[in-house]
């Protein structure tokens, strides 16, 4: 007897390949054998390939093989074109920005940031060849442009990192560097650098839908799966004649949480909490440095947060630190006035010396 | 009533794991059954114990209302209410709802025809919070280690812990997490995007289904893993995001009490990187 199976394919019917729908117009031909894998139609279409690639497309491999190009032998060069170095320290190695020094200016000597400034120029040019190829082959295939706009909320948060933020900072140095372990290294710097990223509203939002995402997911991918066996993943058919998956997938949200998305409505949310995930993020990077300087402190004014030496009234600030918190803490108690405990004794070091 | 055109129909008896017949009814939209009444207890009493806490606590500012858990010093023990009892009995209730919910859901799935993919998917989500709240506390020795019941102050608990590690992204299992946790919102977008360009196509162009969202990837990207295919592996990897979440912080403490960055020592200092003579990283 048949059964149905949600979670992995037994049965696979390999027929002749699927060609692909005609091309049309301009369009140039398509590239790369099709091939079928019977591991990855245990899980998903067995099918790998034929391509679309298109001038864009080409474009786009060059300049991403430039940037890498350039990262990676900025790396090799980094341990003295040692291969086992190379290799032993893919993870630490990095490619820097331009010191402060050097403002904005696109001219800057290679090895002093140069060749991060040209990296970052075949990165990005890759990255926006290839939005144009999301763009124009959903054009060619006569459907709307949601997934590349979705892609641009992804590349607002990329420019936001290593281009608009730098130019409204006035300094290259403020962009993250390239490498694996040192770009985890600027995020978290960063983050303590403006008094904590936690108390930036904006990355507020941002795990808020980066979380939100994943639940969706796990919700719609469950309800999909739940339902396959009356035939659920055929969810543009369920939309426009709905049948008796979309029914039940509707119903148990409804009983579950007294409100339900449609077929398609749910997928309005997941495109929009996806979106907001790097748009918000970006945003948050955006106001960092230049509207607010330290987020603890934004937070203590606009009362999230409590002021850290009521806590720990042993702590010893730094002169100019301890005139911020002063200055936040009596713009939110003006009535109280500037806290006793902000009286800092003089360090340990310096009363023994 | 607050029944869909199409809902009478499926509105049938049956399906309850516990109670029969008892509970087998709907208020307004919502399934009642066995677990959506002990639900709706540890939801009350849980949510009453946290206006309770409020209301004895510092603050009534929203950002800033904390509900501990016991000082270090009271160990595995129970604590007065005012020092960290409430978070005890908060915590409870938040189990007792959460599994509840959880089952609830079994129970739904099942009046339906469903599989209990939503129920598993969730218990990761609930493995996660039990990480955090219960399994790590008791491994540590005190429920001093748990994260308090506040919406700045979890997150200043989240800065603490993840400085005692020194650098939290160090942590192999944070960076597989943080991996899902994109990876799932990339593959969202994206699976979104397809469907609403499909059938929300221009002007003049009919709706489109299966296989052009299936052109679409293979000309952009080479492959796509179709429509029961994405719905796999995007459950999969939002599971995953939770999994790995609760392995990266158990190890972190129970298992491994160094700074992070420390924990890449034993690849450094592999054997074989000096014995092929050129010297690696020194």
């Amino acid at each position: 007897m048949a059964s149905f199976h949600s979670l992995y394919s037994q049965i696979q019917i390999h027929g002749p390949y699927d060609e692909g729908i005609p091309l049309e117009g301009n369009d140039s031909p398509r590239v790369l054998s099709p091939v079928l894998s019977r591991w990855i139609g245990k899980i998903g279409d067995p099918q790998i390939g034929p391509t679309y690639l298109g001038a864009c497309g080409i474009a786009s491999l060059i300049c991403g093989f430039i940037a890498i190009e350039i990262i990676g032998l900025n790396f090799w060069a980094s341990v003295h074109w040692n291969p086992v170095a190379f290799i032993e320290g893919m993870a630490w190695h990095r490619l820097d920005p331009p010191e402060a020094k050097w403002g904005f200016t696109p001219f800057v000597p290679l090895t002093e940031g140069g060749w991060w400034i040209w990296a970052g120029f075949f990165l990005t040019a890759s990255i926006l060849l290839w939005w144009c190829r999301m763009y124009l082959r959903a054009k060619a295939l006569g459907m709307s442009t949601h997934v590349a706009w979705a892609f641009a909320s992804a590349i607002f948060l990329y420019l936001s990192l290593g281009f608009i933020r730098p130019m409204l900072m006035g300094s290259w140095h403020e962009a993250p560097p390239f490498g694996i372990i040192p770009h985890l290294n600027w995020t978290a710097s960063f983050s303590v650098l403006y008094g904590n990223f936690y108390y930036n509203p904006f990355h507020c939002f941002s795990i808020v839908f980066l979380y939100g995402s994943v639940l969706l997911f796990a919700m719609h991918g469950g309800t999909i799966l739940a339902v396959s066996r009356f035939g659920g993943e055929r969810e543009t058919e369920e939309i426009v004649d709905r049948g008796t998956a979309a029914e039940r997938g509707a119903l148990f949200w409804r009983w579950t949480m007294g409100f339900n998305a449609t077929f398609e409505s749910v997928h309005r949310w997941a495109y929009w909490f996806a979106i907001l995930t790097t748009f918000t993020g970006a945003i948050g990077i955006l106001l960092t440095g230049t509207v607010v300087d330290n987020w603890y402190l934004w937070g203590v004014k606009w009362g999230l947060a409590p002021e850290y030496p009521a806590t720990y009234p042993d702590m010893t600030l730094p002169p100019e630190i301890a005139e911020q918190v002063r200055a936040a803490s009596s713009a939110a108690n003006p009535s109280t006035g500037p806290d006793a405990s902000l009286e800092m004794p003089p360090p340990a070091g310096e009363a023994a010396r | 009533m607050s029944m869909l055109s199409f809902e009478r129909k499926y509105r049938v008896a049956g399906g309850t794991l516990v109670g029969g017949d008892l509970f087998d009814f709907w208020v307004g939209p919502f399934y009642v059954g066995f677990f959506g009444v002990t639900t709706a207890i540890f939801a009350t009493l849980g949510t009453a114990l946290i206006v309770y806490g409020a209301a004895i606590g510092d603050t009534w500012n929203i950002w800033q209302i904390d509900i501990a858990p016991p000082a270090i010093e009271y160990g595995l023990g129970l604590a007065p209410l005012r020092e960290g009892g409430l978070w005890q009995i908060i915590t409870v209730c938040a189990i007792g709802a959460f599994v509840s919910w959880a089952l609830r859901q079994v129970e739904i799935a099942r009046k339906l025809g469903m599989g209990f993919h939503i129920p598993i998917a969730f218990s990761f989500a609930i493995f996660a919070y039990l990480s955090l709240e219960v399994f790590r506390p008791i491994m540590l020795g005190a429920w001093g280690h748990a994260f308090p019941y506040g919406i700045f102050s979890h997150l200043d608990w989240v800065s603490n812990v993840g400085y005692q590690g020194l650098h939290f992204h160090y942590n192999p299992a944070h960076m597989l997490a943080v991996t899902c946790f994109f990876g799932t919102t990339l593959m969202l977008a994206m699976h979104g995007g397809v469907i609403l360009s499909a059938v929300n196509p221009p002007e003049g162009e009919e709706v489109k289904h299966g296989q052009h969202e299936n052109q679409y990837f293979r000309d952009t990207i080479v492959y796509s893993i179709g429509p029961l295919g994405i719905h796999r592996l995007g459950w999969f990897a939002a599971m995953n995001a939770g999994l790995w979440s609760a392995v990266c912080i158990l190890i972190s403490g129970p298992f491994w009490v160094g700074g992070w960055p420390y924990w890449y020592d034993w690849y450094l200092q592999l054997p074989f990187w000096n014995d092929m003579g050129l010297g690696g990283l020194g």
